[in-house]
C-alpha cells in the first residue's frame, strides 16, 4: 500500500484505495466543531438548550462521517490526504493546512467524534442549571475542533496548531469555574507545564522539519524508512525533542503533575479530554512519527521506554491514597498513558494505540460513572459516598464494567489491550519493563477495586438521598459500557472478526505501512500472568476494603509507616515543582524588574542627573559668571568711567563757555602754528 | 581796501563778547555778550562779502540769517530768563544748576 | 491609471497633514465635525493604501525596485530628492499603519482623557500618522530622517499633555515628579540620543558615496553601492554603528528599551497603542531598509551581538513582565520581549527569519495594539491598573473579558493566531542562521527563545488570572460597568479578525513580503537560494 507522495501545492497521496467523497471532504470535519464554537459564542445564550444543540450537532455529523471511514478502512484500507498552502518562504519552506486520512487518523477520528458525542450528551444533563453552559459547550467545541485538527494533521505545523488549541480548551475547562482561585491555578499549571514540554515540540519540529526538508509526515515516513544516515543525529535529537513534548501532553513522569489538578474541570471534560483523547495526544504523535524511532532514532526508546515504565508503575500508586474520586481516576490515566508510551516506545505501534482505543471507551465510562456519582452525593470525596449500589444502579453497573475492563479482566476490552503489550514488551525484549508492566496491572485492580468498594458498597456515610442519575447521563454510560466490553475483540491474537480484518491492520494503512509485532496467537503464560495479577489486585482489595465500617475513614486505613506520607504527597515532585518555580521565577522576575528599574534606568537617571548637573555647572559657573561676568564686568566699567566722567558736567553755562573757548584757542593754535 | 579795520573791530568785539560771557554772572549780560559776538560776526561776513562781491550777495544773505536768528534767540532767551527770574528771584547763573548731570 | 501611480503615496503621506490645515480651520467647540474630518482622512489614507495592494505588482520583483515611485528634487544642493516608493516588505508595514490609524480615530470617538482638547489630539495624530506613513515610504535617508523625527513631536505631546498625572519617585530624582513628564522627556530624549548617531551615520554615507560618483542620499542607489562593496572597514562600522543605535533605541532592544515601559504606562490610550502598534516598527524597519541591505558585510559581523540582545530582550522582557503590578507596564514590557523576536528574525540574516520578523511586526502591532486598547478601557472603568485591585472581571464585563483572553492568548504566541508565526519562524531561522554566522550563538539563541516562550506564557496568564479571573473585590461589588461599547467594538473587531485570518492563512503577509526578502537575502548577501530548509 505504498504510496507516491506528490509535491504540488495542493495534493491528495495517491493512494491504493482512493477514498470518494468521504475521504477528500472529511476536512468538513475538522472544521465543523470550530463552526459550532463561534456560532455558541454568538447565539448560545439566547439558545433553549444554551448551545448544546450545536455541539452536539457538529458532532453527530463528524461521528457519522468517522464511522463510515472506519467501516470503509475495516474493510478497504483507506488513503488520501489533502493539503492547502498557507504560506511559503522561499522555495523550501512551505506551510499547510489540511487532512491526512489513513488508518491512525481515522482511528483517532473516530474516538473522538464518537466518544465526544456521547459524552457531550452527557453533559446536557450533567450540567443543567449550571453556570455559563453555553460557555461550557462553546469551550468543548472548540476542544473538538483543536483535537480533530491536531489528529487529522498532515504536518507538524498543524500538529502544533491543533496541540496548543486543545491545551487553551483545557486551560479553558480545567478553570470552568473560575471563581475560585484554586481552578484557576489548575488550569495555569495544566497550561505552563503543557508549555515547558511544547519547547520540545517546537524545537524538535524545527529541527527535524529544516533536516528532513519538510514538516510533512508522509515525506518525514519516506524520508525515515529511507535509512538516510546524515539524518541520524538530527533524528535522535529532534525526536527526543518532539518525546518531550508528548510527555507534556500524555503526563508522563515527571511531567504528570498537571493532570491531577485538572480534575478541577467539570467531570465530562475529565472524562472527554483528561482521559479520552486529549492526554493520548502525546501517545498519538509517537505514533504518527513512529517510523522516525522505527529507523532512525532507536538509541533513544530504551529511555522512553523507562519514562513509561516509571509512569505506569509509579503514579498507579498515587491512586491508592486520593480520596477524590476523580483524581483515583487521573493517577490512573497517568498510568494507563504509561503504557501506552511505553508499548508504542517498545515499538508496540499497534499494542500501544490499541490502548490507546480500548482506553479511551472504559475510562471515558469511568469517569461519567464519577460524575453521577459526584451529581448525585455533591461531592468529590470518597469519604462521603459508600453504599451507592443500591441506590444507583446503572451507574454502579457499568461503573464495575469500565473497573474489569481497567483491571484487564478476560474478556473486557482492557485484556486485550494490555495482553498486546505485554506481549510486544516481551517480544522486543524489554523484560524487566514487562515485569513492571504485569506489577501495574495487579495495581491498577487494587486500587480500582478500593474505589469501587468504598463508592458503592457499605452503608450510604454522605449526606441527602442520593438517587440515580437522569436517563440522558445514563444512557451514555450504557452507550460507553457496550464499546468497553466488546472492542478488545478487534484485535484477539490469532482470530479476526470475519470479513474486516484486525484493529492492527486497520492501523497499519499509511503512507509507510508499520511494521506490526502482533501475535499469532494467544501467549497463554503472558496473558495469564496478567490475568492472575489482576484478579490478584482485586482479591487483595476486596479484601482490605471490602468490608464496610462506622466511617469511610476507618475503612480507608492505609497507615504504611514511610509509604504513606510519601505517597500522600505525590513523591514531593509537586512540591518540588512549586519550589522550583516559586523559588526561582518569582525573585527572578523581581531581581530583573529591580534591575531594570535601578541599575538600567539608574544609568539612564544617572546620565540625566549628570546632564542635569552638568547643566547647573554650566549655567551657574560658566554662564552666570564666566560669560555674564565678563558682560557685566563692560557695563561696571562703563559705569564707573561715567561716574568720574559725570564731575566735569556742572551746569554752569560759563564753564563750559571756558571750554568751548578753550578748545577753540588749541585749535587756533594748532592752526596757525602747527599746521 | 578797508578790510583790516572792520577786521580788527569785529574781533574786539568778538573778544568782548566772549569776556562778558565768561565773567559776567547776570544772565541778561551774558544774552547780550553773545548777541555782542553775534554782531561781530556779521561785521565779518559784510565785510568780506564787499571785498569778495559774489553774485549771490552770499555775505548779506548769512548776515540777515544771522540777524534773524539772533532775535529769535533773544526772544526765546528772554522768555526763558523771565521765567526763571519769575521762580527764583534771581538771574544769577551762578545758581542755576538744575540741568547738571 | 498613471495619475494614481504617481500620486498615491504622495497622498497617503501628506492626507493627514492636509487635514490638520482642515482641522485648524473649524473651531475647538464643534467636535462632532472635528472627528468626522479625522474620520475621513485617515480612512481615505487607509483607502488609498488598500488599493495599493491592488494595482501592486506581486510577480516577484527583483529586490531594489520599488512601485508607486516618486522621484522629484528636493534640496539640490545636497542632492537629496523626494524619492518615495514601496516594495512588498514596506507595503504590509504601511497598510498595518494607515489601518491602525483609522482604528485609533474610532477609539477616540468617546475615549478622551483629560484634559480633553479633542481638536489638539486629533491634530496631533494626523501628524503622528504623517510621520509614520512617510518612514515607511520615504526612499531618501533625509526624507527617512525628517519622517522619523517628525514622529516624535506628535507623542511627545500626547505623553506630556494627556499622559498619567500620579506621582511617582524616580530614583535618584529628590522630588516626586510626574509619571507624564517624566516618560514623555526621557522618551524624547532617548529617542533623540539614538537618532543623532543615526544621523551621523547617513551623513557619512553621504559623503563616503562620493568616492564613486555624485554624493548621494537615494536608498536604492546606496543599496547598490553597498551591494557591490563600497562600503567596508571602520568606516561601515562606525556607520553601522551610529544607525545600529538610532533603530535599537526605537524597536527598542535591549538595553536601550527602558524608556518604552514608562513611555506606554503614561501615555493615553491611543498614544500607547500608536506606539506599540506602529512606532516600534519603525527601527526593526530602518535595520531591513537601510542597514541591512547598504552595509551587509557590518550586518553579518553584527548579527551574532544582535542576536544575542534580541535573545535577552526575550528572556529579560519576560521575566519582567512577571514582576509587574500595573497592567499596562505588564503589556509594555511584553513588547520587549516580542520586538526581540523580530530582531532575532533578522539577525539571522535568512529569508526565513526576516519574513518572520515582518510578520512578528505586523502580528505584534495588531495584538499589542489591541492589548493597550482593552487596558486602556479597562483602567478607563476601574480607574486603577493596579492589578492586585483587579480581578474578577470576566464577571463585570464578560465581553471585554473575553476579548481580553482571547488577546492575551494570541499574545502568548498561541498558534493558529497571528503571533505565532513570527516567533516560530525566527526559531527556524535561527536554527539555520546565513551562511557564515556561529552556530552556536544562534542555536543558543534558539533554545532560549524557545524558553522566553514559556515565560510568555506564564504572565500572559498572570495577567488573565490577577485582571480577568476569580471573585471581583469587595470595592467593585455590586457596580454596574458598561460592557464594550460600540466604538471600542468598531475598532477592535477588525483587529479580531485579523490576528485570527494571519494566524490560520499566513499568506496575507508573506505574499507580500517573501518574493522581496528572498531577493534581498540573494543579492544582497549572496546567499544560495534559501538556505533555511533543505540541509537534508
Amino acid at each position: 500500500m505504498i504510496s507516491t507522495v506528490a509535491t504540488e501545492a495542493e495534493h491528495a497521496v495517491e493512494a491504493g484505495v482512493t477514498g470518494g467523497f468521504w475521504v477528500d471532504n472529511a476536512g468538513i470535519m475538522l472544521i465543523l466543531p470550530f463552526v459550532a464554537f463561534l456560532l455558541i459564542l454568538a447565539f448560545g445564550k439566547r439558545m433553549k438548550n444554551h448551545g448544546a444543540e450545536l455541539a452536539i450537532g457538529a458532532l453527530a455529523i463528524n461521528s457519522i462521517w468517522a464511522t463510515v471511514l472506519f467501516v470503509m478502512n475495516m474493510t478497504s484500507g483507506v488513503l488520501g490526504q489533502t493539503t492547502f498552502e498557507i504560506a511559503r518562504i522561499g522555495s523550501d519552506l512551505v506551510f499547510e493546512l489540511g487532512w491526512v486520512v489513513d488508518g491512525l487518523s481515522i482511528m483517532m477520528y473516530f474516538l473522538v467524534s464518537v466518544v465526544g458525542l456521547i459524552v457531550f450528551i452527557y453533559a446536557v444533563g450533567y450540567m443543567h442549571g449550571d453556570v455559563r453552559v453555553d460557555w461550557f459547550f462553546a469551550a468543548f467545541s472548540l476542544f473538538a475542533g483543536s483535537m480533530l485538527l491536531l489528529v487529522g494533521a498532515p504536518n507538524l505545523i498543524q500538529l502544533i496548531i491543533g496541540w496548543e488549541g486543545v491545551g487553551l480548551a483545557s486551560y479553558f475547562l480545567i478553570g470552568f469555574y473560575w471563581e475560585d482561585m484554586a481552578n484557576v491555578n489548575a488550569g495555569n499549571k495544566a497550561f505552563m507545564v503543557n508549555k515547558v514540554a511544547d519547547v520540545g515540540l517546537i524545537l524538535g519540529a524545527i529541527i527535524l522539519g529544516v533536516a528532513i526538508g519538510t514538516f510533512d509526515f508522509a515525506e518525514m515516513d519516506l524520508a525515515a524508512a529511507e535509512h538516510v544516515e546524515s539524518l541520524s543525529t538530527v533524528a535522535v535529537v529532534g525526536g527526543a525533542l518532539l518525546f518531550f513534548g508528548a510527555m507534556g501532553k500524555s503526563a508522563q513522569f515527571p511531567l504528570h503533575i498537571w493532570l491531577p489538578d485538572a480534575m478541577a474541570g467539570p467531570t465530562p471534560v475529565s472524562a472527554l479530554m483528561h482521559a479520552a483523547t486529549m492526554v493520548t495526544a502525546g501517545v498519538y504523535l509517537m505514533g504518527r512519527v513512529f517510523p522516525l524511532f522505527e529507523y532512525l532514532a532507536a538509541e533513544i526508546r530504551p529511555w522512553m521506554v523507562w519514562i513509561g515504565a516509571i509512569t505506569l508503575f509509579a503514579i498507579g500508586f498515587l491512586a491508592l491514597v486520593a480520596d477524590d474520586i476523580k483524581k483515583v481516576l487521573a493517577y490512573s490515566t497517568v498510568s494507563q498513558l504509561g503504557y501506552m508510551m511505553t508499548a508504542v516506545a517498545a515499538g508496540g505501534y499497534t499494542a500501544g494505540l490499541f490502548h490507546l482505543f480500548t482506553h479511551a471507551f472504559f475510562k471515558a465510562l469511568l469517569f461519567l460513572g464519577a460524575g453521577s456519582v459526584i451529581h448525585a452525593v455533591h461531592s468529590n470525596n470518597m469519604s462521603d459516598m459508600g453504599g451507592l449500589r443500591k441506590h444507583m444502579p446503572r451507574t454502579y453497573w457499568t461503573f464495575v464494567v469500565g473497573t474489569l475492563a481497567l483491571a484487564g479482566i478476560i474478556p473486557l476490552s482492557g485484556f486485550w489491550s494490555k495482553d498486546e503489550i505485554l506481549v510486544t514488551l516481551g517480544f522486543e525484549g524489554y523484560t524487566a519493563v514487562m515485569v513492571i508492566a504485569i506489577a501495574g496491572a495487579f495495581v491498577t485492580a487494587f486500587y480500582m477495586t478500593r474505589a469501587v468498594a468504598l463508592t458503592f458498597f457499605g452503608e450510604y456515610k454522605g449526606h441527602g438521598n442520593p438517587h440515580e442519575s437522569p436517563a440522558i447521563m445514563t444512557v451514555p454510560l450504557v452507550a460507553l459500557a457496550i464499546p468497553s466490553i466488546l472492542f478488545g475483540l478487534f484485535n484477539v491474537p490469532g482470530w479476526e472478526i470475519p470479513g474486516i480484518g484486525n484493529f492492527s491492520e486497520w492501523l497499519a494503512v499509511r503512507v509507510v505501512p508499520m511494521g506490526d509485532h502482533h501475535p499469532e496467537a494467544i501467549d497463554f503464560v503472558l496473558a495469564g500472568s496478567g490475568l492472575l495479577a489482576a484478579v490478584l489486585g482485586i482479591v487483595v482489595g476486596w479484601a482490605i476494603w471490602g468490608r464496610d465500617r462506622e466511617t469511610q475513614a476507618e475503612r480507608d486505613r492505609f497507615d504504611i509507616p514511610v509509604l504513606y506520607p510519601l505517597l500522600r504527597n505525590k513523591y514531593y515532585i509537586d512540591d518540588l515543582a512549586d519550589g522550583i518555580t516559586a523559588g526561582t521565577m518569582g525573585p527572578v522576575a523581581r531581581f530583573i524588574n529591580w534591575v531594570n528599574d535601578y541599575v538600567i534606568d539608574g544609568i539612564i537617571n544617572g546620565v540625566a542627573l549628570l546632564t542635569k548637573g552638568l547643566g547647573s555647572f554650566v549655567y551657574g559657573v560658566v554662564d552666570q559668571r564666566g560669560v555674564d561676568g565678563v558682560i557685566h564686568g563692560l557695563g561696571a566699567g562703563a559705569d564707573g568711567v561715567g561716574s568720574a566722567l559725570r564731575r566735569w558736567q556742572t551746569g554752569r553755562i560759563q564753564q563750559y563757555a571756558a571750554s568751548v573757548v578753550a578748545g577753540a584757542l588749541v585749535l587756533i593754535v594748532l592752526f596757525v602754528f602747527v599746521i | 581796501m578797508l578790510l583790516n579795520q572792520f577786521l580788527i573791530l569785529a574781533a574786539a568785539m568778538f573778544s568782548l563778547g566772549i569776556y562778558g560771557l565768561l565773567v559776567r554772572r547776570n544772565i541778561v549780560l551774558i544774552l547780550l555778550s553773545v548777541e555782542l559776538m553775534l554782531a561781530a560776526v556779521n561785521i565779518n561776513l559784510i565785510a568780506f562779502e564787499s571785498v569778495l562781491r559774489s553774485p549771490e550777495a552770499i555775505g548779506q544773505v548769512f548776515a540777515i540769517f544771522v540777524i534773524t536768528v539772533a532775535a529769535a534767540e533773544v526772544g526765546i532767551g528772554l522768555a526763558i530768563v523771565l521765567m526763571i527770574f519769575r521762580n527764583r528771584k534771581s538771574a544769577n547763573v551762578d545758581e542755576l544748576d538744575l540741568m547738571r548731570w | 491609471m498613471e495619475l494614481f501611480e504617481t500620486w498615491a503615496l504622495t497622498l497617503i503621506v501628506f492626507l493627514p497633514l492636509a487635514g490638520v490645515l482642515l482641522l485648524g480651520l473649524v473651531p475647538k467647540a464643534n467636535e462632532s465635525a472635528l472627528k468626522a474630518i479625522s474620520l475621513l482622512i485617515t480612512l481615505a489614507a487607509f483607502a488609498l493604501s488598500v488599493a495599493l495592494i491592488f494595482r501592486f505588482d506581486f510577480s516577484g520583483l527583483p529586490y531594489n525596485t520599488y512601485q508607486f515611485e516618486v522621484n522629484e528634487t528636493w534640496i539640490g544642493a545636497i542632492n537629496a530628492n523626494f524619492h518615495l516608493g514601496v516594495d512588498g516588505i514596506s507595503l504590509p508595514l504601511l497598510v498595518l499603519s494607515t489601518f491602525i490609524m483609522v482604528l485609533s480615530v474610532i477609539y477616540s470617538w468617546n475615549h478622551w482623557e483629560e484634559p480633553r482638547n479633542p481638536k489638539a489630539f486629533l491634530i496631533l495624530m494626523l501628524i503622528l500618522a504623517t510621520g509614520l506613513n512617510g518612514t515607511f515610504v520615504a526612499l531618501d535617508l533625509v526624507l527617512f530622517f525628517i519622517f522619523f523625527e517628525v514622529v516624535l513631536l506628535p507623542m511627545y505631546f500626547m505623553i506630556g499633555i494627556w499622559g498619567d498625572r500620579t506621582l511617582r519617585k524616580i530614583p535618584g530624582f529628590g522630588r516626586e515628579v510626574q509619571t507624564r513628564l517624566y516618560a514623555a522627556i526621557k522618551f524624547f530624549l532617548f529617542t533623540l540620543f539614538g537618532s543623532a548617531f543615526m544621523l551621523l551615520g547617513f551623513l557619512a554615507l553621504y559623503f563616503e558615496s562620493g568616492r564613486s560618483g555624485e554624493r548621494t542620499f537615494d536608498i536604492p542607489l546606496l543599496t547598490d553601492l553597498g551591494a557591490s562593496g563600497a562600503f567596508t572597514g571602520t568606516f561601515a562600522f562606525l556607520v553601522f554603528a551610529g544607525m545600529f543605535l538610532g533603530f535599537a533605541v526605537k524597536v527598542p532592544m535591549w538595553p536601550l528599551h527602558t524608556w518604552l515601559p514608562d513611555a506606554h504606562t503614561a501615555a493615553p490610550t491611543v498614544g500607547s497603542v500608536l506606539l506599540a502598534a506602529i512606532m516600534l516598527k519603525l527601527g526593526s524597519y530602518g535595520f531591513i531598509r537601510i542597514s541591512l541591505p547598504i552595509l551587509p558585510e557590518e550586518a553579518a559581523s553584527w548579527a551574532p551581538a544582535i542576536a544575542i540582545l534580541a535573545v535577552i530582550g526575550i528572556i529579560y522582557g519576560s521575566l519582567a513582565c512577571l514582576a509587574q503590578t500595573d497592567m499596562k507596564r505588564l503589556i509594555a514590557f511584553s513588547s520587549v520581549g516580542h520586538m526581540g523576536f523580530v530582531m532575532l528574525g533578522i539577525a539571522t540574516l535568512t529569508d526565513v527569519g526576516i519574513n518572520a520578523s515582518i510578520i512578528g511586526m505586523v502580528a505584534h502591532g495588531l495584538i499589542t495594539g489591541l492589548l493597550f486598547f482593552l487596558a486602556g478601557s479597562i483602567s478607563h472603568r476601574y480607574h486603577t491598573r493596579e492589578m492586585s485591585r483587579l480581578g474578577g472581571n470576566m464577571k463585570l464585563m464578560p465581553v471585554m473579558g473575553g476579548i481580553l483572553a482571547f488577546t492575551a492568548m494570541a499574545s502568548l504566541g498561541l498558534p493558529g493566531l497571528a503571533g505565532f508565526w513570527g516567533e516560530f519562524m525566527s526559531l527556524i531561522g535561527s536554527y539555520n542562521p546565513l551562511e557564515g554566522l556561529s552556530l552556536g550563538v544562534f542555536r543558543t539563541a534558539m533554545v532560549l527563545g524557545a524558553i522566553g516562550t514559556v515565560l510568555t506564557a506564564a504572565y500572559m496568564l498572570y495577567l488573565l488570572q490577577q485582571v480577568n479571573l476569580g471573585e471581583p473585590g469587595e470595592e467593585w461589588q455590586g457596580r454596574q460597568f458598561h460592557d464594550v461599547d460600540r466604538f471600542e467594538a468598531t475598532a477592535w473587531v477588525p483587529l479580531i479578525v485579523l490576528i485570527v485570518v494571519i494566524g490560520f492563512f499566513p499568506k496575507v503577509i508573506f505574499n507580500s513580503t517573501t518574493d522581496s526578502v528572498v531577493s534581498l537575502v540573494e543579492t544582497v548577501f549572496n546567499a544560495e537560494t534559501t538556505a533555511s530548509l533543505g540541509g537534508g
